[in-house]
C-alpha cells in the first residue's frame, strides 16, 4: 500500500498541536523539541513530494480519497498538482523556519507552538484540497490560531487592532467566497464538491460572469488584493515573528491559491470577463504598495506594504490567463513566500535585540549581526527583481504574460521596480549601516546558530532559483498546463 | 576535450566561482585574501590572451566561439554566449583592468574579504554583458553588475558615498527600466530572446500593428527605451549627472573599473543592440544622438576645466572622451543602410575608431584614476589648489602622470590620438558641423589636462608636502606599467587591435 504522504503532512501538525495542549506547561524543552520534530517531518515530506512529483505526467498526483459526508457529496480528497506541490514545499520550509526562529518563545510556549501547528495544518490542507468544501474548511481553520496568536503574542500597542481588523476582513472575505462556493455547488447539479468533477462541469457564461467575483475577490482578500489589502500591513506588523512569516509568506498565498483553484479554474470564462478589472486592481497593488512602503518609518511596515506590492504581481499573472503569466504567478508565490518570510524573520531578530522597529532609531547593525544583513540584502535584491535572484525569474514571465494581454499594465507595474530599489536600499542603509545609536547598543548580540541557519538557508534557496530557474519552473509548468487546458486552449 | 566551446563560459564564470571559493578563507588573513583574489583574476586574463590569438580575424561569421545551454526554457531564454571582434576587445579590457584594480586595492584596510569577493562578482557581471547572445541574459548581466558596484561605493567610498551610491544605482536602474520593458516586448513579439534569431526577424518587421499601435511607433518607443538605458550608462549629456558623484566617491579601484569598463557597457549596448536591431530608427534619430554627443564633448571639457577637485576633473574628462565614441556611433547610425560607398567606408572607420577609443579610454581613464588615487593616499586631499610643485619631490610619479595625461589628451604617438583621429576622419564626411564643434572640444581637453598638470606638478612647491610624501611604490608601478606599455603599443602600431575590431565591423556594416 502506498504511504499517504499528504495525509501525514496535514494531520501530523494537527495531532501534534493537540498533544502539545495536553502537555504540562512547564515542559518547555519537550514542547519545543516536539514542535521542531513535527516541523522537520513535514518539511521532509514536502521535499519528498516536490522531488517525486512526476513533472512529465503532470496532473494531480498522490491522490487520496475517502467519503466523508456522501449525502452532500463531500469527501476527504487530497492531491497535488505542479503549483500546489511547490506551495507545499514553500509552506514546509517556512513552518520549519518559523519554529526555529521563535525557538526561544517562553511566554505560554505550549499554546504558542500548538497554535502554530494548527496554522501549519491549515495551510498544508488548503494547498492539497481537491474538494471544494474541504478547501473552505481548511481555509477557515486558520482564522482562530491567527487571531489568538496575534492578540496574545503580538506587539502590545497594536495587537488588538491588528488582530481584529485582520479577522474581520478575512471573515468578510470568506463569507463572500462561501456564497460563491455554494452557488457553484448548486448550479453544477452534480451534488458534489469534488473539484475534479466541478472543473469539468461547464458552467454557463452568464453564471460564470455573475459568480466569479464572489469567489475570486472573497478569497483574494486574503491575498491582499487592492482595495481590500489594508488588513495585511496592520496584521503582519501586529503579529509575532513566526506568525508574520506564515501570514505574509504562506497565508497570502493561500488566498491567492484559493482564488486560483476555486475562482479561475472553476469559472475560467468569469476570469476572462473580469480580467481587465483584476489587472487594474492588481496593478494598483503593485505600484501603490511600493510607494506606500517607501514612506514608512517602521521597519516592519515597510515589509508589510512590500508584500501588498508583490502580491499584486501574482494577481496580474493570474489575470493574463497566459502560460507565461500563470507560470510567473506560481513562481512569484513561491519566491515571495520565501523572501517575505526571511524579511519578517530578520525584522523579528532585529526587534528582539534593539527593542524598536523605528527606522530612525536603528543603525549600524551589520557590525553585530552580519548574517542578518546578508539575508536582508539578498531578500532586498529578490524584492527589487534583480537578475540572478528568484524575484527576477518570477517577474519576467508575469511581465511577458502582461505584454501579451495588457501591455499597459506591464509598463505601469514596472515603475515599482525602481521604487522598490529605493526603499530597500534606504532601509538597508538605515538599519544595517551608519552609526549605531547608543540607546540600542546594550541589547545587541549576534544571532544564534538557529537563526543563522534559517537566514542562510532561505537566502541560498532564492539565489539558487535565480541562477538555475529550472529547479522550480518545470514543476510549476506542469501545473499550469492543466489550467491552460481548462481555459480551453493550448 | 576541446577548449573552444567552453572558453567563454570559463572566462565569464571563473571570477565569480573564485570569489565564492574565497568565502571559505579566513577574514583575518589579509595577505592570503589579496593574493588569491589577484590569482583568480589572472586566470581569465590568461584565457583571454589565448582567445585573442585563436580568434579568426578573417571570419565572415558574425559570432565565434558560440556555446548554448538551456537556462530558462519557460520563456525561451537560453545561456547563449558568443563573441565578435568588438566583444573580444572589451573582454580583453575587462580581464586586463580587473587584476590591475585588485592590485590597486591591496591598500584597502576594512573588510578586505568582502571587497575582493564583490570585485570578482563584478567582473563576472561585466564579462557576461560582452559575451551574451541572448537579450534576457544580456539584461541579467547588465543589472547584476550594479549590485557589487553599489556596495563598493557605499562601503568603501568617500564622504558623500551614501548619496553617490544611491544616485548611481537609481539612475542606472531607472534608465534600464525602459530597456527591460523593451526587451520583454521584443521577446513577446519574436517568441524568443535569442539575439541571433531576433537579429534575423526583428529589423525586417516593418508593417502591421502591435499592441494597437502602428509598428513604426512601437519600434520608435522601444528604440528610445534602449537609447536612454545605454545613454545613462555611457553617459551621454544630459544623463550624466550620476557620473561625477559616483566616480569621485568610489574607492580608487572602483573608479578604475567604473571609468574603465562600466561606461563601455553603454557604448557596447549601442553597437551590439541599438544599431543592428533598429537600423531605420537609428537613421532617423542619428542627428539627435550626434547633437547630444557633441554636447557631451563640449560641456564635458568645459566642466572638467572648471573643477577644483582632481578626481572630479578626471571624471568629467570621461564624459568628454566618451562623447567621441557616441558621436562615431551616431555617424554610423546615420549612414546605416546607405548605398553610398564612400560614406559607408567613413562609417566603418568611425566605428573602428569608436571601439578603439573605448579600449583606449579604458586604459587612460583607469590610469588617471589610479594616479589620482595614489596621490590621495599620500596627501589625503584631492583639491588641486593644495598641490603644487610636486614634480620636484616626486619625479617618477610626476613623469608617469605626465605620460598618462598626454595619452588622455591625445598626443600623437600615443593611443588616444589614433582613435580620436579615426573618429574625426570617419565622422567628418557624415556630420561635418558636429565634427568641427567637437574638435573645439578637443582643444579644451588640452586646457583642462594642462591646468591639472600645472597645479599639481609645477609652480612653487607647496611646502607642507616637503619630506612628507613618498615616491610611488613598486606595487603601484607594477599596476601602471601594463597600461603604459599598451598605450605605447597602440600609439605606435594600432593594427594589432584594429584588425580584430574590424572583423566585427565588416561583418555587420
Amino acid at each position: 500500500m502506498q504511504i499517504p504522504w499528504i495525509s501525514i503532512l496535514i494531520l501530523l501538525p494537527l495531532a501534534t498541536g493537540m498533544v502539545l495542549l495536553a502537555l504540562p506547561a512547564g515542559k518547555l524543552k519537550l514542547i519545543r523539541w516536539l514542535s521542531l520534530a513535527t516541523a522537520l517531518v513535514t518539511f521532509v515530506i514536502s521535499v519528498l513530494l516536490f522531488v517525486t512529483y512526476d513533472k512529465v505526467a503532470a496532473g494531480y498526483q498522490f491522490i487520496e480519497k475517502m467519503d466523508w459526508l456522501p449525502v452532500m457529496g463531500i469527501s476527504y480528497h487530497v492531491g497535488v498538482d505542479g503549483i500546489s506541490v511547490a506551495l507545499e514545499l514553500m509552506a514546509g520550509i517556512i513552518v520549519l523556519s518559523g519554529v526555529l526562529v521563535t525557538w526561544q518563545t517562553s511566554d505560554r510556549a505550549r499554546e504558542y507552538f500548538s497554535f502554530l501547528m494548527f496554522l501549519a495544518s491549515s495551510v498544508f490542507g488548503v494547498f492539497a484540497s481537491l474538494d471544494l468544501f474541504q478547501l473552505f474548511f481548511f481555509f477557515e481553520l486558520a482564522v482562530f490560531p491567527k487571531y489568538l496568536m496575534i492578540v496574545m503574542w503580538g506587539s502590545p500597542k497594536t495587537r488588538e487592532y491588528g488582530g481584529m481588523k485582520l479577522t474581520l476582513y478575512l471573515f468578510l472575505g470568506s463569507v463572500v467566497a462561501l456564497v460563491g462556493v455554494l452557488a457553484v455547488y448548486f448550479q453544477s447539479g452534480l451534488h458534489t464538491f469534488n473539484l475534479l468533477e466541478l472543473e469539468q462541469a461547464g458552467f454557463g457564461l452568464e453564471f460564470q460572469r455573475l459568480w466569479f467575483p464572489f469567489i475570486f475577490i472573497g478569497f483574494g482578500i486574503l491575498g491582499g488584493l487592492f482595495p481590500f489589502h489594508s488588513w495585511a500591513p496592520d496584521g503582519h506588523v501586529a503579529a509575532p515573528t513566526a506568525v508574520s512569516m506564515l501570514l505574509a509568506g504562506v497565508e497570502m498565498k493561500v488566498g491567492a491559491f484559493a482564488a486560483l483553484r476555486a475562482g479561475l479554474m472553476l469559472l475560467p470564462d468569469g476570469m476572462r470577463f473580469w480580467a481587465p478589472l483584476v489587472i487594474i486592481l492588481a496593478t494598483i497593488n503593485v505600484v501603490y504598495g511600493a510607494f506606500i512602503a517607501m514612506i514608512q518609518t517602521d521597519f516592519k511596515y515597510v515589509i508589510g506594504f512590500s508584500s501588498v506590492s508583490h502580491m499584486g504581481l501574482v494577481f496580474i499573472g493570474f489575470a493574463t490567463l497566459t502560460p507565461e503569466g500563470l507560470t510567473g504567478a506560481g513562481l512569484q508565490m513561491f519566491s515571495h513566500g520565501i523572501m517575505t518570510a526571511l524579511f519578517f524573520a530578520i525584522v523579528g531578530m532585529v526587534y528582539d535585540r534593539a527593542h524598536t522597529r523605528s527606522l530612525s532609531e536603528l543603525g549600524g547593525l551589520y557590525k553585530y549581526m552580519p548574517i542578518a544583513m546578508f539575508g536582508f540584502v539578498v531578500g532586498g535584491l529578490v524584492s527589487m527583481g534583480m537578475p540572478g535572484f528568484s524575484g527576477f525569474v518570477a517577474e519576467i514571465p508575469i511581465y511577458i504574460g502582461a505584454w501579451k494581454t495588457f501591455p499597459a499594465s506591464a509598463i505601469i507595474a514596472a515603475i515599482s521596480i525602481v521604487v522598490t530599489a529605493a526603499y530597500i536600499l534606504l532601509v538597508v542603509r538605515k538599519v544595517f549601516f551608519g552609526e549605531t545609536p547608543e540607546a540600542i547598543k546594550p541589547g545587541l548580540t549576534d544571532m544564534t546558530l538557529r537563526d543563522k541557519i534559517v537566514v542562510i538557508g532561505l537566502s541560498l534557496l532564492m539565489i539558487a532559483i535565480g541562477i538555475v530557474p529550472s529547479i522550480l519552473t518545470p514543476t510549476i509548468q506542469a501545473g499550469v498546463s492543466h489550467i491552460i487546458t481548462l481555459l480551453g486552449g493550448a | 576535450m576541446r577548449i573552444e566551446p567552453t572558453i567563454l563560459l570559463m572566462i565569464t564564470f571563473l571570477p565569480a566561482l573564485g570569489g565564492l571559493l574565497m568565502l571559505t578563507l579566513p577574514a583575518k588573513k589579509t595577505n592570503l585574501l589579496r593574493w588569491s583574489a589577484l590569482a583568480v583574476s589572472l586566470i581569465p586574463l590568461a584565457l583571454t590572451a589565448w582567445l585573442w590569438f585563436a580568434f579568426d580575424r578573417n571570419s565572415t561569421e558574425i559570432f565565434q566561439f558560440q556555446t548554448q545551454l538551456a537556462w530558462f526554457d519557460a520563456i525561451h531564454s537560453s545561456l547563449h554566449f558568443g563573441i565578435d571582434g568588438i566583444s573580444l576587445t572589451m573582454i580583453l579590457l575587462t580581464t586586463l583592468l580587473t587584476p590591475l584594480a585588485i592590485l590597486t586595492a591591496f591598500n584597502i584596510k576594512d573588510h578586505i574579504k568582502t571587497f575582493m569577493i564583490l570585485f570578482l562578482l563584478l567582473e563576472t557581471g561585466m564579462l557576461g554583458v560582452f559575451v551574451s547572445l541572448d537579450l534576457l541574459l544580456f539584461f541579467v548581466f547588465w543589472e547584476i553588475g550594479l549590485v557589487p558596484m553599489y556596495f563598493l561605493i557605499n562601503q568603501w567610498g568617500g564622504e558623500k558615498r551614501n548619496y553617490a551610491s544611491l544616485k548611481f544605482i537609481l539612475f542606472t536602474m531607472g534608465g534600464s527600466l525602459g530597456l527591460l520593458l523593451a526587451i520583454q516586448m521584443i521577446g513577446v513579439v519574436s517568441g524568443t530572446f535569442d539575439l541571433v534569431a531576433i537579429l534575423r526577424s526583428w529589423p525586417g518587421l516593418t508593417t502591421g500593428m502591435l499592441f494597437g499601435l502602428q509598428i513604426a511607433t512601437v519600434k520608435a518607443i522601444a528604440f528610445w527605451a534602449f537609447v536612454i538605458a545605454f545613454a545613462v550608462k555611457v553617459p551621454v549629456w544630459p544623463f550624466h549627472t550620476w557620473l561625477p558623484d559616483a566616480h569621485t566617491e568610489a574607492p580608487t579601484a572602483g573608479s578604475m573599473i567604473l571609468a574603465g569598463v562600466l561606461l563601455k557597457l553603454g557604448a557596447y549596448g549601442f553597437l551590439r543592440l541599438v544599431l543592428p536591431l533598429f537600423p531605420a530608427e537609428s537613421h532617423t534619430y542619428a542627428v539627435w544622438l550626434g547633437a547630444l554627443a557633441v554636447a557631451a564633448i563640449v560641456f564635458g571639457a568645459f566642466s572638467a576645466a572648471g573643477q577644483k577637485d582632481f578626481k572630479r576633473l578626471v571624471a568629467y574628462s570621461s564624459i568628454n572622451h566618451m562623447g567621441f565614441v557616441v558621436l562615431a556611433i551616431a555617424a554610423a547610425a546615420y549612414v546605416g543602410g546607405s548605398s553610398d560607398e564612400a560614406l559607408r567606408q567613413s562609417a566603418t572607420i568611425a566605428v573602428n575608431g569608436a571601439v578603439l577609443q573605448m579600449f583606449n579610454h579604458g586604459l587612460s581613464a583607469a590610469g588617471m584614476f589610479f594616479l589620482v588615487g595614489v596621490l590621495y593616499d599620500k596627501t589625503h586631499t584631492r583639491l588641486l589648489e593644495n598641490f603644487g610643485g610636486l614634480f620636484a619631490i616626486l619625479p617618477v610619479y610626476g613623469s608617469i602622470l605626465l605620460f598618462m595625461s598626454m595619452a588622455s589628451l591625445g598626443l600623437p604617438g600615443l593611443n588616444g590620438f589614433v582613435s580620436e583621429f579615426m573618429i574625426v576622419r570617419g565622422t567628418w564626411p557624415i556630420f561635418t558641423a558636429f565634427t568641427v564643434i567637437s574638435m573645439i572640444g578637443l582643444l579644451f581637453s588640452g586646457v583642462y589636462v594642462l591646468k591639472a598638470l600645472k597645479l599639481v606638478l609645477h609652480g612653487p612647491l607647496n611646502e607642507q608636502w616637503a619630506g612628507k610624501v613618498n615616491e610611488i611604490s613598486t606595487r603601484e608601478i607594477i599596476v601602471v606599467t601594463p597600461l603604459i606599455l599598451l598605450i605605447l603599443s597602440i600609439g605606435i602600431w594600432p593594427a594589432w587591435i584594429v584588425e580584430v575590431i574590424n572583423q566585427a565591423v565588416m561583418a555587420w556594416l
